[in-house]
């Protein structure tokens, strides 16, 4: 009974519009980015505004859930360390971090860069922090993959001549 | 997004907490004396004793319920950045807020099971006012005798009444705090 309910659930989701889902993209992208990338890519792409803390940097734990196959009942897989903020700009934007790790600084960049993605900087940020971050996601991924890929065995049974 | 008052957390969440909590927990072992509470400033209507209470003592795990006023979107966002507790109606809450008039009537609230007498409610009474002067308490945690501004007098005798079963309440008024555990007399 309850898996028909979470497929439900699922089919439902897929065609409800989420008008936040580009700020989950990048929210996400940043959250899995490598130590130090996101506060890099920042300060290349122009000076950190000045912010007031909501929620200064902490560090926790969540319980990261999954799926088997990706349609089974869920199932709590592990707990892993992450690093959350939230902060405000002057212009009263409000920006969140949930990063993995237990980098402060990191989760400081994230927040920025998700704040600044509702302001006028949201272009020059997707062009040079988020792109570049997309790219480095897929190209890791890939590697990964081709990487899987070679030492891959392919079982076959000879066919012998019955007839 | 923009317009939402998401301001007004503890600055240091650890330590702010253990003296609240400690000023909490003197307030519920010495019914009738009244502590201050500090570090947080809620959104209106909250009082700031009140809302140094809640991020306290509420997270993921205590639902909440609010009453009357207090149950406006500016307390409620601020609840759920804050402490993530979950906002439901009286009969299922751990923790109730607002003024006496808009909690009523009590019976609303869980009082808790022979078994399980701690699954009960803990109402977080906002006052206009709070002296130590007016109904006189007896009881556990009080030498001879205490007096403390009660809103009323008959439904906290009943509510003693129920012991070991029971509401506690916690008064707050500004940054004051008094509380009233179900173990304490009434007369």
């Amino acid at each position: 009974m309850s898996s028909c309910i979470e497929t439900c659930k699922v089919v439902e989701m897929k065609d409800t519009f989420d008008p936040n889902a580009d700020r989950k993209a990048w929210m996400s992208l940043m959250a899995k980015a490598p130590e130090g990338r996101v506060s890099a890519l920042l300060d290349a792409a122009l000076p950190r505004p000045a912010h007031t803390w909501l929620r200064a940097p902490e560090i926790g734990s969540v319980m990261v859930r999954g799926r088997a196959g990706g349609t089974g009942a869920p199932f709590n897989l592990g707990e892993m360390t992450i690093t959350r903020c939230a902060l405000k700009l002057p212009g009263g934007e409000i920006g969140h971090a949930y990063i993995q790790g237990r980098n402060k600084a990191d989760a400081e960049a994230a927040a920025l860069v998700d704040a600044l993605m509702q302001t006028g900087a949201a272009s020059d940020m997707r062009t040079k922090v988020l792109e570049p971050l997309e790219s480095e996601q897929s190209a890791r991924r890939t590697t990964r993959a081709e990487k899987a890929a070679a030492t891959k065995v392919d079982f076959f049974t000879m066919v012998r001549g019955e007839d | 997004m923009q317009a939402q008052t998401l301001e007004g957390g503890f600055a240091h969440p650890a330590t702010d907490a253990a003296h609240a909590f400690r000023g909490a927990m003197e307030a519920m072992a010495r019914p009738g004396t009244i502590q201050t509470l500090a570090g947080a400033t809620p959104p209106a209507p909250l009082s700031v004793a009140a809302g140094v209470a809640l991020l306290t003592l509420c997270d993921t795990e205590t639902p909440l319920y609010l009453a009357g006023e207090a149950d406006c979107d500016a307390v409620r966002t601020w609840v759920a950045f804050h402490t993530g507790a979950p906002i439901v109606g009286p009969s299922h809450c751990m923790f109730a807020l607002g003024t006496w008039d808009a909690l009523g009537p009590l019976s609303a609230y869980p009082i808790g099971t022979s078994e399980y007498p701690d699954r009960s409610a803990t109402l977080i009474v906002e006052c206009a006012d709070l002296a130590a002067e007016g109904t006189t308490l007896t009881g556990p945690g009080i030498r001879d005798s205490a007096s403390l501004s009660l809103p009323k007098t008959q439904a906290f005798q009943d509510n003693a009444a129920l012991f070991p079963l029971g509401l506690d309440f916690i008064f707050t008024s500004g940054d004051r705090i008094a509380a009233l555990p179900r173990s304490t007399k009434v007369l």
